[in-house]
């Protein structure tokens, strides 16, 4: 019971692209997962258009005043268990916006992230490294 | 008692066709990845799917009322209905009683009434949208639909799937006739619209207005509105199969009809682009309801 518990969740992740103001080079690295030389779909992953579908929140960019509270709502708006994966270093940490004036926080002072993928803009392997760094944490191996 | 319980839940009814409609499911995603130059999901992906929604965690909408939980399983009653009377049909074709097909064409509109209600009840306006687009769908594709099974009733004279499949049987499959062929071409592409596929998807646009009337549904509902598709696109071949080239329905040739139908839906599917929900109801009101018309006129001359 648990096994199959185990195999769905983490064969089957749906995914909903948050883009929290993000210069939209992330979002094109996320795309190429979807072609053929990446396919991730052979994974079971999937793009999503609705957030109650989302099994996982993929967010991009660094949280502004306006996205913060809209990153918040979304967590709050998607089926649990929900997962957060944080897609570049402007997500991981906000580098060199970090005394902008219009950036409050980090994006993991607001929402639990689950796995950080740094890079500007990370790679597609990287991106796939990192899912299973995410899907081995939930298996509980090391 | 049993064997109508049985029949219902388990052989021709509710988990046969489940995994039928999973396995199709699949089939179209499969290709559609090989279409596309990619590997494509394993085979068990769906069934993954399904399970995985089931431990999710199912959310209802504060502003939702009562139908909201209630229409899913309204959709796939419906299905799962319309597979034990085909399945039985095809299994034992004595067991047909009169008006089956009626019943049938009454039965195959519920799971568009299913996602209107749930989609209305939501309280989302891009579900409203996606609602009011699905009922402009339903205007449309109904009339072609009902002429091109008319045609179907003309040629064989009788609204029992029984003698419709026995008439075939002694004089050969209807789409090999003129009537046929243009009704069996109108209710194919009103088979795509039912079914929600591609040129036709208006209601579901996920670009457009995410995924319209399934946005606010999670978890279970959501796995019941995609075993009831699911469903519905194994019915549906199956439908056609014994309206129009029910000439040998031996499991073979069965088969095989079933998978040129199914891949025919895929190909239409991964080669169209969507239509404006205009461009579909002046689609469907105009040429094809025309062929329709034609074959129906052929139909009585005896074509």
């Amino acid at each position: 019971m648990n096994y199959l518990k185990l195999k769905s969740l983490t064969k089957s992740i749906w995914v909903f692209h948050a883009a929290c103001s993000p210069c939209n080079n992330c979002d094109i690295e996320v795309l190429d997962l979807l072609t053929p030389r990446y396919d991730v779909e052979r994974f079971g992953i999937v793009l999503v258009g609705s957030v109650r579908h989302a099994d996982c929140l993929l967010v991009t960019g660094v949280p502004n005043y306006k996205t913060a509270e809209r990153i918040k709502k979304l967590y709050a708006q998607a089926p649990k268990p929900c997962l957060v994966v944080a897609v570049g270093s402007c997500a991981c940490g906000r580098i060199m916006f970090r005394e902008s004036y219009n950036s409050p926080c980090n994006l993991d002072e607001i929402i639990p992230v689950d796995v950080y993928i740094p890079g500007c803009p990370p790679k597609p392997e990287a991106m796939i490294a990192g899912i299973v760094k995410l899907i081995n944490k939930i298996k509980g191996v090391r | 008692m049993l064997k109508i319980i049985f029949n219902y839940l388990v052989f021709p009814g509710f988990l046969f066709s489940a995994f039928l409609g999973l396995m199709t499911s699949w089939f179209d995603r499969k290709i559609t990845a090989r279409i596309q130059w990619r590997k494509g999901p394993v085979w068990y992906q769906n069934f993954l799917d399904i399970l995985k929604l089931f431990y999710k965690e199912t959310i209802l909408p504060t502003q939702a009322k009562f139908s909201f939980f209630l229409s899913p399983f309204l959709g796939l009653c419906a299905v799962v209905i319309v597979g034990t009377i085909l399945g039985r049909l095809l299994i034992n074709p004595l067991e047909s009683f009169l008006g089956d097909l009626i019943v049938v064409i009454y039965l195959l509109v519920i799971p568009a009434i299913a996602l209107i209600l749930g989609a209305s009840s939501s309280g989302n306006p891009l579900a409203s949208v996606g609602a009011s687009r699905e009922i402009k769908l339903l205007l449309g594709y109904e009339l072609p639909f009902i002429l091109s099974i008319l045609v179907v009733i003309i040629k064989s004279n009788s609204i029992k799937l029984n003698e419709i499949i026995n008439q075939q049987m002694s004089s050969g499959s209807y789409i090999f006739s003129f009537s046929g062929a243009i009704a069996f071409l109108v209710a194919l592409l009103c088979t795509q619209a039912k079914l929600g596929f591609v040129p036709f998807d208006v209601s579901e646009a996920e670009q457009e207005i995410m995924a319209g009337v399934l946005i606010e549904y999670s978890g279970l509902l959501l796995a019941i509105f995609k075993l009831m598709r699911a469903i519905l696109f194994y019915i549906m071949p199956i439908l056609l199969i014994v309206l129009f080239m029910g000439k040998d329905l031996s499991l073979g040739f069965l088969i095989l009809k079933y998978l040129f139908l199914v891949i025919l839906i895929i190909l239409l599917k991964n080669t169209n682009p969507r239509l404006r929900i205009e461009q579909v109801l002046k689609f469907f009101w105009g040429p094809l309801s025309f062929l329709g018309i034609i074959a129906i006129i052929l139909a009585l001359l005896g074509l």
